[in-house]
């Protein structure tokens, strides 16, 4: 019986020699006419050989072991799991888009080369920041790609002594490797009692040593650095730049502009505030906005508008950190940003963030009593809360995670941020309805409620899922990575 | 609209928060900052939407294309954006809860086991940015593994990568970066000899190489290795069922361009950047990989695994800051892979290989010049008696991309045209190209 039920038989376990899913003309030569035996290969072996009626049902059964924002609540926090309208899969999709080579002639490629472009204006105009690259792959990518800016604007003017990035714990953990993928020294700075950087700390760590300051805003236990001003000030005062780690700006879209408060980089994540779906881990895309005194580093090229009104990847960037990744970006990517920031106005953008404010501060309330919220104040997109130990009975935050699958939400961010105990990190999202919100907190407060009664219940979920729980131990000690 | 609420919902919401309105939540927020003006294009309906983008789609001009240069054109069967587009799929995050993201996970474990059988090494990651960002890493890698300190890299990497290579690298303590020369359109071997001197960490080899010529990779491997150094090789995805494999060669790291594998070109974005190694490595790979495990009552799952090599538990000791994966773009590979099958693959391949030599037999066969003589995959290079940037424009108004102009590398190639034929072409399409070409 466990045979015939088997749902997660591997497609080389349902392989038959000889089945095919697509075909092709045929060759009419052997390869060894242009290439001689040493330069080829014997065999291919281990690869599926299916159908395509067989491939369809196996990749549509697999689909069907996933939660996902079409079917499920996903308040994943400080990732940002909001509805992406469907129409932008069919647009970025297009057949003049999606056939679009890279090297293509100009001419033949305005139409994407005008979309990037407009791209570029429009964050600058919702950043108030003076020039944006399209280039990096991801929010991480986009981290590295601004501290490298920093580190290219630095060197230019000579300044070889700033060796350090300054980075609050409140960040997101990819800072502190960003600082040292580009060769800083990190400096961790702890956040004062209102997890909000604690401007002593800051001015004791800020030196002739300082190259840059990392700071997320809104930061990981979901509130806005409220200083910032007076910390932009104090980084600018020790000569070293300010960078933003701007992937919660769903929380300022419209609300705010990065650059009044002082912010010398930042990167935004077109796949969390502006509509990209995730695709499971990727892609997407990450651009890299900065100031007038520092955006002549950006990596190379950006898109530019020539004054016979045509579009071009060609110009000079002789100061420019160099490429980042081949090519201009993850392009299909932001088209789709592109259409989000077309389909919404300066007023529908300040109601994004006041709605992603809205439902996280109506999410805290509601489970005000179940789980509080670590720092007891409103909030901005996400509410980070804990777990009230003497009440749990032995449950922790991963099994309050894993006993929301049998309820059909997915878990929130848990664990994370590290100066929060057993964490768990709530980002609704400004797309949730209200009916959403209670339903989730209503499960929250049902497994509070079977923590007091039934702990085990909790402990051993999930329960209704295609799997229980892993033994991720015994998965690292004796990796399995292929067949 | 994507923002629901009523101002009923808001009404209720707010006054269980116990604030009077909206802004009283953003009072963290420097006041006289708050709702900055902005000028923005009036809103577009769906509807308006959709045509503004169809026009902007429709400047883009349709050309036969014969351009390659590390972005291919392939046919991609319709099952591929049928399944990967699935909101299962595409809406779904990183796996981080295993047990409600099995689909995901095992899509990734399903292609770790494709590319580790196509390029006949031991580990593969749960892919990179592309093809460029994950030859970074595996050449920072080299770095980590043997405590080196210089990495050598062919003259015959694409200019993107070198570039990226350089971005990549150019703060690492102490590190030299030494390019080593062609001669006759392929690694010079005696050069490379004299280049590996006992500081070498690493020698980075594209094989075929940007020029479309076959590396004499045996050759290049055994004398990496002898110098106690770690090899590189950026691989072509639908040359390897042909090819031979960096498995068979020794490569150490293996790095790949995946777009190639059931992936549109989008004007270069998003790539699959394919990153695989020898065993040994494991824990060198920047990035998410997913292991099989079992679940607690031995049943079968599959999870991310080895993560205490990744930035959110080592944070500035991890190996990389990369936190994501190209993960859709892995599933259009892993749905196309599956789909043609080894005999699929070599198909496709084969084809690539014969149009390429057609072409380039039509072309001297109409008086044209092939700059090397070496072996090619589906790219080669043509030189013409003016420069290629004209003959590209001109080509160009015929309905053709005639090939990526090689004068952008360098001046002595300033008449030199790399062309790239894929199975998307057919004879006609071939025949159109040579007489388009004529007189050039």
């Amino acid at each position: 019986m466990q045979e015939i039920l088997a749902t997660n038989k591997l497609s080389i376990e349902k392989s038959h020699a000889g089945r095919r899913g697509v075909r092709f003309e045929k060759p009419q030569f052997s390869p060894d006419k242009y290439v001689p035996a040493k330069y080829l290969r014997k065999s291919v072996d281990r690869l599926p050989e299916m159908t395509e009626q067989d491939t369809v049902r196996h990749f549509t059964n697999l689909s069907r072991q996933n939660y996902c924002l079409d079917s499920h609540f996903y308040p994943l926090g400080s990732c940002t799991m909001k509805y992406n309208p469907k129409a932008y899969d069919r647009l970025s999709a297009l057949d003049g888009f999606a056939n679009a080579h890279p090297f293509a002639p100009e001419e033949a490629v305005q139409g994407t080369l005008e979309i990037l472009y407009n791209l570029q204006e429009l964050l600058k105009e919702i950043t108030g920041l003076s020039a944006f690259t399209l280039q990096p792959a991801a929010g991480a990518h986009g981290e590295l790609t601004g501290i490298l800016t920093a580190r290219a604007y630095f060197d230019a003017k000579k300044d070889k002594k700033r060796t350090e990035v300054i980075v609050p714990d409140t960040a997101h953990g990819t800072n502190p490797a960003t600082s040292n993928m580009a060769g800083y020294k990190v400096i961790n700075i702890h956040s004062g009692p209102d997890g909000r950087v604690d401007l002593n700390a800051l001015q004791n760590a800020l030196s002739e040593r300082t190259a840059v300051v990392m700071l997320t805003v809104p930061n990981t236990v979901g509130l806005f650095e409220k200083d910032i001003r007076q910390i932009a000030d104090m980084v600018h005062k020790a000569g070293a730049l300010l960078y933003m780690d701007g992937a919660n700006f769903n929380a300022l879209i419209g609300v705010a502009k990065s650059a009044d408060f002082g912010v010398d980089i930042m990167h935004l994540n077109l796949h969390k505030t502006f509509a990209a779906p995730h695709g499971g881990g990727g892609p997407g895309s990450g651009p890299v906005g900065a100031a007038a005194h520092v955006a002549p580093y950006l990596p190379k090229p950006l898109v530019e508008k020539l004054p016979n009104g045509t579009f071009t990847v060609r110009g000079k960037m002789p100061k420019s950190l160099g490429k980042m990744k081949s090519f201009y970006g993850n392009i299909a990517v932001c088209l789709r940003g592109y259409a989000y920031l077309r389909q919404f106005d300066g007023k529908t953008l300040k109601e994004i963030a006041e709605n992603a404010v809205l439902n996280a501060n109506y999410m805290r309330v509601l489970l005000k009593e179940a789980f509080p919220a670590f720092f007891d104040t409103v909030c901005m997109h996400e509410c980070v809360l804990t777990i009230q130990k003497d009440k749990m009975n032995g449950v922790h935050t991963t099994d309050v995670a894993k006993r929301l699958l049998d309820y059909g939400f997915y878990a929130p961010t848990i664990y994370f941020p590290l100066i929060v105990p057993e964490a768990i990190m709530i980002e609704p999202t400004e797309t949730e309805n209200r009916d959403a919100l209670e339903a989730f907190a209503k499960a929250l407060c049902v497994i509070f409620d079977e923590a007091q009664k039934e702990p085990q219940l909790v402990k051993d979920a999930p329960h209704n899922q295609p799997v229980c729980r892993i033994d991720e131990v015994g998965a690292a000690r004796e990796p399995n990575l292929h067949w | 609209m994507f923002t629901p609420h009523t101002d009923e919902d808001k009404k209720i919401m707010l006054q269980k928060i116990g604030a009077a309105n909206v802004r009283e939540l953003l009072q963290q927020i420097p006041q006289d900052l708050l709702y900055p003006k902005l000028n923005l294009p009036a809103a577009l309906t769906e509807q308006a939407l959709t045509r503004h983008l169809q026009e902007l789609s429709a400047k883009n001009k349709p050309l036969s294309n014969f351009i390659g240069a590390g972005c291919e054109e392939h046919f991609i069967p319709a099952a591929v954006n049928a399944l990967s587009s699935r909101g299962e799929f595409l809406t779904a995050y990183t796996p981080y809860q295993a047990e409600a993201s099995q689909g995901t996970l095992q899509t990734i474990y399903e292609f770790q086991s494709c590319i580790c059988a196509l390029f006949d090494m031991d580990v593969c990651s749960a892919s990179h940015y592309d093809g460029a960002t994950a030859m970074a890493e595996a050449a920072a890698a080299c770095l980590r593994v043997n405590n080196r300190h210089t990495i050598l890299y062919s003259a015959g990497l694409h200019p993107h990568y070198k570039e990226v290579l350089k971005t990549y690298l150019k703060y690492v303590p102490g590190l030299k970066l030494k390019e080593v020369p062609l001669k006759d359109g392929i690694v010079d071997l005696q050069e490379l000899q004299k280049q590996l001197t006992p500081d070498v960490s690493g020698f980075v080899v594209a094989g075929p190489n940007f020029l479309g010529q076959l590396e004499p990779l045996e050759d290049i491997s055994d004398l990496v290795h002898k110098a106690g150094a770690l090899l590189v090789a950026v691989a072509k995805p639908l040359a390897l069922p042909l090819l031979h494999t960096p498995g068979q060669y020794g490569a150490d790291f293996a790095v790949a361009e995946g777009q190639p594998l059931g992936n549109a070109m989008s004007f270069g974005g998003p790539g699959l950047g394919i990153f695989t190694c020898k065993k040994e490595f494991v824990r060198q790979v920047p990035g998410r990989i997913v292991g099989m495990a079992k679940d607690k009552n031995g049943k079968r799952s599959f999870v991310l695994t080895l993560q205490a090599r990744e930035q959110h538990i080592r944070r500035e000791r991890a190996a990389s800051n990369i936190c994501s994966n190209q993960a859709l773009c892995a599933l259009n590979a892993v749905i196309y892979m599956t789909l043609l099958g080894p005999e699929g693959l070599r198909e496709v391949a084969e084809l690539n290989l014969e149009k390429a030599h057609r072409l380039a037999e039509m072309l001297q066969a109409a008086g044209h010049k092939l700059k090397f003589n070496g072996y090619f995959f589906n790219e080669f290079v043509v030189e013409l008696n003016v420069p290629a940037k004209q003959v590209i424009k001109k080509l160009a108004k015929k309905g053709i991309a005639a090939g990526y102009d090689l004068g952008q590398v360098s001046k002595d190639l300033k008449n030199c045209l790399l062309v790239c034929v894929t199975e998307t072409k057919t004879d006609a399409d071939l025949q159109a190209y040579v007489d388009a070409l004529r007189g050039f």
